[in-house]
């Protein structure tokens, strides 16, 4: 992230940086949350993926590249399909398609509601990653079309 | 209860696929890939005659899954009934003969763990859209067929394929807008997305100038997917864009579940079908089959012809299901299920010439039956079956179709259909002559016959177009009759719904 050739000012580069992580946090507390407040995994997501847009757009592609290659996002894109419906189908063990088999808990608490949570989590890795590789699609496009 | 534990397979089964496939696809031989995928197309199409054989044999006629076991109205409910089933084994058989045609046919597309991956969240769509009881659920799997399908149609990334595949995005976006404002007018006017609860509160609130604004809505956005005639500009260009085997599926089953099941099922089943608006299908019907098998006939690019035939031969279908009796509902399905049978042959014929000679030009192909004699005749017995020759299946389905006009008093109809089987007639003679008949062009004298997979596949459609037939029959009759049952039982469909969860 050092790299001071490519992406924009200092200004910009030292701003972003702080907002990403606090953008990273928040979107994660979204997810977390899903359950007890407005917000869930889709929104959540959206606000991890944009985050790392921001990092984009300030330190330039290979900077976002360097900690989450395209690869492993489109990889982990279809782990967090995957997982989701694997939450669906352990709902089998207790006898239909995504019934809530885990311990619901106290309402309100944090670790309540049963698969509740980690569907939004895996909704959550789903949408967060699906967004970035659209975004670097887009840019590694925009890119191509520069250099024909 | 536990018998209904098949019903979400439809949905987890390609869904599954669709993801495994593009997790491991890249770190896997491709041989596995084909296997994989036809292993789980042939799980969907046995478990799709396991369920119509358990309705059958249990006698209740109706199953419905809750999901997480939430009973309806709260929860989502799964329904399988006579015409889910009848939808799902037509799907479902269709994607397995496709799937068997692709593994030579994809061989010049680079992606393949793409490909399968598409072609699994589009049937997940089609599948889903057949088995659900909810409405707003029904407008995801519409969305989830269609935006695989988006991409399939780009899939070659010629500039002509973006292209349809953009004008296709467009407008079936369009449609779902439509689509997507009925449902959300309807769930203000009810309180409630289950499609059996929604119709019970519309049976009971009458006299409300709602129900016709969204049945019209329906009829524009479900049209569109359908490709009925004022807004079918979308298929001539996508159905030719995209790579044969799907072109087949498209034409085949996604027209027909995306928009013709679809419409059915809500006007029939949940919002009831009135005299207006039936008439206003029959017109539309009427208008689809004359005006774009004219269309048809001047084409000279073999996939263009086949897509404008497509519109046609669904005006049929949708003519028999807006008259609503039971004799036109029954000559619709039936037509339906031949029309999927016939159109995704030819366009896996079209797709073999694509294969073997590189061109889609009907100029520039003559005498192809020297050489391609699988093709050849396969091609022929979908041309006849189509144009309603008589033994062939289409001959039974368009005269019951034409029947049921005279039946209602609809002589003029009745005579635009029979106008309408005649120039079919024409165009498919047209293409036979063009593309198979004649003196072999001197510049095909390398070609060979497609590989075994093709033919096979090609070999048991023609198969089905020849004999489908034999579904009138009263021993096979059921799985038609069934089918139109439950259209023509209407919001009865709410009672047994349930009725079958208690």
């Amino acid at each position: 992230m050092e790299n001071n050739k490519s992406g924009m000012t200092l200004f910009v580069k030292t701003s972003s940086r702080l907002v990403a992580v606090l953008g990273l946090i928040f979107g994660m507390h979204i997810i977390l949350h899903g359950h007890l407040a407005p917000g869930g995994g889709f929104a959540g997501g959206v606000i991890i993926a944009l985050s790392f847009v921001l990092l984009i757009l300030a330190f330039g592609k290979d900077a976002a590249l360097s900690k989450l290659s395209l690869k492993l996002a489109s990889n982990l894109e279809n782990v967090g399909a995957l997982l989701f419906l694997i939450i669906g189908l352990l709902g089998f063990s207790g006898g239909a398609f995504f019934l809530n088999v885990l311990v619901k808990g106290s309402p309100f608490r944090l670790f309540s509601a049963g698969t509740i949570p980690l569907n939004n989590v895996v909704i959550g890795l789903k949408v967060g990653v699906g967004l970035f590789v659209i975004f670097l699609t887009l840019v590694i496009l925009e890119k191509s079309k520069k250099e024909q | 209860m536990l018998k209904a534990n098949i019903i979400p397979l439809f949905v987890i089964i390609p869904l599954l696929s669709a993801f495994l496939i593009s997790l491991l696809g890249k770190y896997l031989k491709r041989q596995f890939i084909y296997v994989f995928s036809n292993i789980s197309c042939f799980l969907l199409l046995y478990f799709s005659f396991y369920g119509l054989n358990m309705l059958r044999s249990c006698g209740s006629n109706i199953f419905v899954y809750k999901i997480g076991g939430w009973a309806p109205p709260f929860g989502i409910c799964l329904v399988f009934d006579g015409l889910a089933g009848f939808m799902l084994v037509i799907v479902n058989l269709i994607a397995f003969i496709v799937n068997i045609y692709s593994l030579n046919y994809i061989e010049k597309y680079t992606d393949k763990p793409k490909f399968f991956t598409l072609v699994f969240l589009m049937l997940t769509g089609m599948n889903g859209l057949i088995v659900t009881g909810d409405l707003f659920n029904l407008y995801i799997f519409l969305e989830v067929a269609s935006l695989s399908s988006y991409a399939l149609v780009a899939f070659g990334t010629d500039s002509e394929d973006l292209e349809a595949s953009f004008k296709y995005a467009i407008m079936g976006s369009l449609a779902s807008i439509f689509v997507f404002l009925g449902i959300a007018i309807l769930y203000g006017f009810t309180s409630t997305l289950n499609m059996a609860d929604m119709a019970m509160i519309i049976a009971e609130k009458t006299g409300s100038r709602i129900i016709p604004f969204v049945s019209v809505l329906f009829i524009v956005g479900f049209g569109t997917k359908a490709a009925l005639m004022p807004v079918h500009a979308w298929l001539p260009d996508a159905h030719p864009a995209a790579p044969a085997s799907i072109s087949a599926m498209l034409s085949g089953v996604l027209i027909k579940t995306l928009g013709i099941y679809a419409l059915a099922r809500i006007l029939f089943n949940v919002i009831g079908i009135s005299s207006a608006i039936s008439s206003i299908l029959v017109f539309l019907g009427a208008l689809s089959l004359s005006v774009a098998v004219l269309l048809a006939f001047a084409q000279t690019d073999l996939k263009r012809l086949l897509a404008y035939s497509s519109i046609s031969q669904v005006g049929y279908i949708i003519l028999g299901i807006g008259l609503a009796t039971p004799l036109g509902i029954l000559g619709a399905l039936f037509h339906l299920f031949n029309h999927s049978a016939i159109k995704s042959l030819l366009f896996l014929n079209a797709g073999a010439i694509d294969y073997a000679a590189g061109t889609r030009d009907l100029r520039e192909m003559s005498g192809l039956k020297e050489k391609m004699p699988v093709t050849a005749n396969t091609s022929l017995a979908a041309s006849l079956s189509v144009a309603g020759i008589p033994p062939f299946a289409g001959f039974f389905s368009k005269l019951i179709i034409i029947f049921a006009c005279i039946e209602k008093g609809y002589i003029g109809y009745a005579f635009i259909a029979v106008i309408g089987s005649i120039l079919t007639l024409a165009t498919f003679m047209k293409m036979q002559k063009l593309a198979f008949f004649g003196k072999l062009n001197e510049k095909y004298n390398y070609l060979k016959e497609v590989p075994l997979a093709m033919k096979l596949s090609m070999v048991v459609l023609a198969v089905i177009c020849v004999c489908g037939g034999l579904l009138l029959l009263p021993r096979w009759n059921f799985f038609l009759s069934d089918a139109a049952n439950v259209l023509l039982e209407g919001s009865h469909y709410a009672v047994k719904v349930f009725e079958a969860v208690k």
